[in-house]
């Protein structure tokens, strides 16, 4: 069972679309069947056999098949136009709830920002949403932005994809029934490590958001440290957010609570203190071509700097 | 190589290579630029068939590392800009330069030397693509080739996320290549226009001629929009414009237009020509006159308007608003009537007839299959919803490989073996024909049908590796089985190709026993193409000669 089947539906846009495409799916494998079994047949029927002597009647046309075939698709074609403009307006012209979250996402080269404007936070890569129950719907719109150059947002159980544009802000939604990890990855071509721009929706219980909500607005307790002396006395800072600290770089991901985050380099690997290590290391070996530099630090202050980030809760 | 030298000597009529090499150079003969044109095209066929196999290697396993994320960038940039601008359409362009005018019973072109400028335009503009492998970098650095996706969105294009000058080289070389496409598409306006022998009305001639003029006229409307967007991306990058510079307040998606308003036209400007191969071998291997003619003359006409209207199916995920996509999905669903209505009358010009399975009508045939599936996927692509979920997926590179594959190559397979002995004079080998026709079927098929999967399990196209444990594995291992049986196919039909031409017997003038004005000429023919200009009655003169006592003309 694939992760990102489009076939495996737990939102209502998703969901949607899966209910056209298996009307649109039908409709098209019976005339797939009908217009290959009558080529199938015609050149078995009609292969000569051995050598033509004489040549067969020549038919020049007749206007009542060809009639014939020219009526009845424009009707097909106007069954499957009408279903689909149904489902183009269900899904774009969804009206916005008042419960609904909100999420600013913004696209760098290979990696997501998203940003909680009513709730103050500010996260990467990996999304947090609570599940909505259809009873009581808490969708979740997402204000889809790009720093840089085109993305695209696409989780395939969530929803269709949507691009993310400079210069053109989109905006789509999403409203998943059931909790659990739900995988995507960037959809459109963005430069060298598009591969690895990862996404991850992680849809949790109202009470296991809240909770989440709530961590994340707090600031991280990191006492002074080597490591922390390291990371705020090299260009780190110029890229990365550390809240509370004078980290307050914007071009990389916001790091104020990085150990909450299951994978580092936008979905690339695992955030485990060796894989960390590595990346402040030399990015390449991870991912390479991202635009995280490799910083030159000593094995002393490599060690030190992944012991603070370790903290950074 | 010696060997053949002296052999070439040893012909009395045999004249110095530089002789041959300058003639070949300076023709303005609309039967060699055709040949130049194909021989040009095989050249680049090699090239990003090679570029599509390092892909398909690299992607045979995931976190494989055969190639590294940059290196197969530019293979995915190189293969696209290759297998369209300078495979399909010199191809295209040289069955058309060579067919035309022989079809219509004309000496040549209406104007030669603007041929032959347009072919040297199209070959300077297939060097420049190449030449960035060596001075992409600019001449100091180690060079590499463009690495911006063949539809080169912007921003991406732009100074600052494409430094060095292999965007230049790239957006050079297709502007020499479409000054180049716009003079073919005038010369065959004209020519078809005003050089047709007498007697041939427009409704008389063959349907090859009609499907080359709507396709010429396509050229026109869509590849100068596409030199604009050039134009003004070369203003960009170099004179401080602002057009796609979103940086600096430009527009990503006014390039995206200007790119599919020549981009979705541009696959009826390969599916037509294909078409006009299918529209001339199915009758003549059917052995009936083609059904339903004045309808498929109208088909085509009504492909070529809708096809200028549907651009924007390929931004249905860009955020435009519920009308505009409600819009392009029935602009885009029309177009499935007139192709419909084709594929029916190519059916209906079989049933009945005595179908020969020779080369050229078995490509034919798996065509009309292959095309059926093709514009029934596109029929699904064409709702926009499920276009959400299948766009830029590997769902879409499936659908239209199945198009230009599995239509528009399977049909200029077809033509090759089709004309192969008017062109030469020598019968190419049945045996190696239905080999090579084998070995494609499998290998398109192991390749094009199982590829549709893993873009419905969510795998987006132009990803140089991909996770392990999300179902895409086992579909991309035989995906990449199936290129090495597309390979076997490929040089199986080289080595026909040079066989035949060495060592076919010899075809005569009329092999097929086919009815339109180019085989009543000699094979090859000669320069002037006819001593007398023909006159004609019908859309099958020859038919009238073989058959007087029932002729077409009867009927028409």
């Amino acid at each position: 069972m694939s992760p990102t089947s489009i076939f495996a539906p737990v939102s209502t846009p998703a969901e949607s679309i899966l209910g056209l495409s298996v009307f649109v799916f039908s409709i098209v494998a019976v005339i797939f069947v009908v217009v290959f079994a009558l080529l199938a047949y015609a050149v078995v029927r009609f292969r000569s056999q051995g050598s033509h002597s004489t040549e067969p009647a020549q038919i020049y046309g007749s206007t009542q098949v060809e009639l014939a075939w020219t009526v009845i698709p424009v009707l097909i074609v106007v069954a499957l136009f009408l279903a689909t403009a149904r489902v183009i307006a269900s899904i774009q012209n969804q009206p916005r709830l008042q419960n609904a979250i909100e999420v600013v996402v913004t696209g760098h080269q290979y990696w997501w920002e998203y940003r909680y404007p009513s709730l103050n936070i500010v996260t990467a890569n990996e999304l947090h949403v609570p599940v909505s129950d259809p009873a009581h719907p808490t969708p979740t719109f997402l204000t889809l932005l790009s720093a840089d150059t085109d993305h695209s947002f696409w989780v395939p159980r969530l929803g269709g994809k949507t691009d993310l544009i400079p210069n053109h802000p989109n905006q789509m939604w999403i409203d998943p029934h059931e909790t659990g990890l739900f995988l995507g990855q960037c959809a459109q071509y963005c430069g060298t490590q598009h591969a690895k721009m990862l996404l991850r929706v992680y849809v949790q219980s109202r009470e296991e958001f809240d909770r989440w909500v709530h961590e994340q607005q707090q600031l991280p307790q990191t006492p002074a440290s080597a490591g922390r002396r390291a990371f705020e006395s090299t260009a780190c800072v110029n890229c990365h957010t550390v809240s509370g600290t004078p980290a307050i770089g914007k071009f990389g991901p916001d790091l104020t609570h990085l150990m909450s985050r299951d994978t580092i380099a936008a979905g690339a690997a695992p955030n485990t203190p060796e894989t960390l290590r590595l990346w402040i290391k030399n990015p390449d070996a991870i991912k390479p071509g991202s635009k995280m530099p490799a910083m030159g630090l000593s094995d002393q202050d490599l060690d030190a700097v992944t012991a603070y980030l370790e903290t950074l809760r | 190589m010696s060997t053949h030298t002296i052999a070439l000597t040893d012909l009395p009529t045999t004249r110095p290579l530089t002789l041959v090499l300058h003639e070949w150079v300076t023709t303005v003969d609309h039967k060699r630029l055709g040949i130049l044109y194909i021989l040009y095209a095989l050249i680049f066929l090699a090239l990003g068939g090679i570029e599509a196999t390092i892909m398909r290697f690299q992607l045979i396993r995931p976190h494989n590392a055969l190639v590294s994320p940059q290196v197969f960038n530019r293979m995915f940039t190189m293969h696209g800009t290759t297998m369209i601008f300078f495979v399909a359409m010199p191809m295209l362009f040289g069955f058309a330069n060579y067919l035309v005018p022989l079809m219509i019973g004309a000496r040549d072109m209406a104007f030669p030397r603007l041929n032959a400028f347009s072919f040297w335009m199209t070959a300077l503009g297939g060097l420049l693509l190449y030449f960035s492998f060596f001075g992409g970098d600019g001449l100091y650095g180690a060079g590499s080739a463009p690495d911006v996706g063949w539809f080169a969105y912007a921003p991406l294009t732009a100074k600052t996320f494409s430094v060095g000058h292999s965007t230049d080289f790239w957006t050079l070389s297709l502007l020499s290549s479409g000054i180049g496409s716009i003079g073919t598409a005038i010369n065959l306006i004209t020519t078809i226009l005003c050089m047709r022998c007498p007697g041939m009305t427009l409704g008389k001639m063959p349907l090859l001629v009609w499907l080359n003029f709507v396709m010429a006229g396509l050229v026109i409307l869509a590849v100068s929009p596409l030199s604009a967007a050039q134009l003004m991306l070369i203003v960009d990058r170099y004179l401080g414009g602002h057009f796609f510079d979103t940086q600096a307040g430009g527009s990503a998606v006014i390039w995206m237009h200007f790119f599919w308003i020549f981009g979705h036209p541009e696959v009826y400007v390969l599916v037509l020509p294909a078409f006009a191969f299918a529209s001339e071998i199915i009758p003549v291997f059917s052995r009936k006159a083609i059904f339903g003619y004045p309808v498929m003359v109208l088909a085509t006409i009504a492909i070529g308007f809708i096809g200028m209207s549907v651009w924007a199916h390929h931004m249905f995920t860009v955020g435009m608003s519920a009308g505009a996509n409600t819009f392009f999905v029935l602009s885009t669903m029309a177009i499935a009537v007139p192709t419909g209505i084709k594929i029916f009358n190519w059916l209906a010009t079989m049933w009945g007839g005595k179908i020969r399975l020779a080369t050229p009508m078995l490509f034919c045939v798996a065509f009309l299959f292959q095309f059926l599936i093709a514009g029934l996927t596109g029929v699904t692509l064409a709702v926009a919803p499920l276009d959400w979920q299948l766009s830029n997926s590997y769902y879409v590179v499936a659908h239209f490989h199945y198009v230009i594959v599995g239509g528009i190559l399977f049909c200029i397979f077809g033509a090759f073996y089709y004309w192969f002995p008017k062109v030469s004079g020598r019968m190419y080998g049945e045996a190696l024909g239905k080999l090579h026709f084998w070995l494609f079927v499998i290998g398109f098929h192991l390749t094009f049908d199982f590829m549709h999967v893993p873009g419905i399990l969510g795998m987006p196209r132009r990803i140089y590796t991909y996770e392990p444990g999300r179902g895409w594995d086992i579909w991309n291992l035989i995906v990449t089985i199936g290129v090495v049986f597309q390979a076997a196919g490929i040089l199986v039909f080289a080595a026909n190709l040079v066989w035949s031409y060495l060592r076919g017997r010899t075809a005569g003038n009329d092999p097929w026993d086919a009815w339109t004005l180019e085989w009543s000429t000699s094979s090859p023919p000669p320069v002037y193409n006819y001593a007398k200009i023909p006159s004609v009655r019908s859309r099958r003169p020859l038919w009238d000669l073989k058959h007087p006592e029932d002729p077409d003309w009867r009927y028409e």
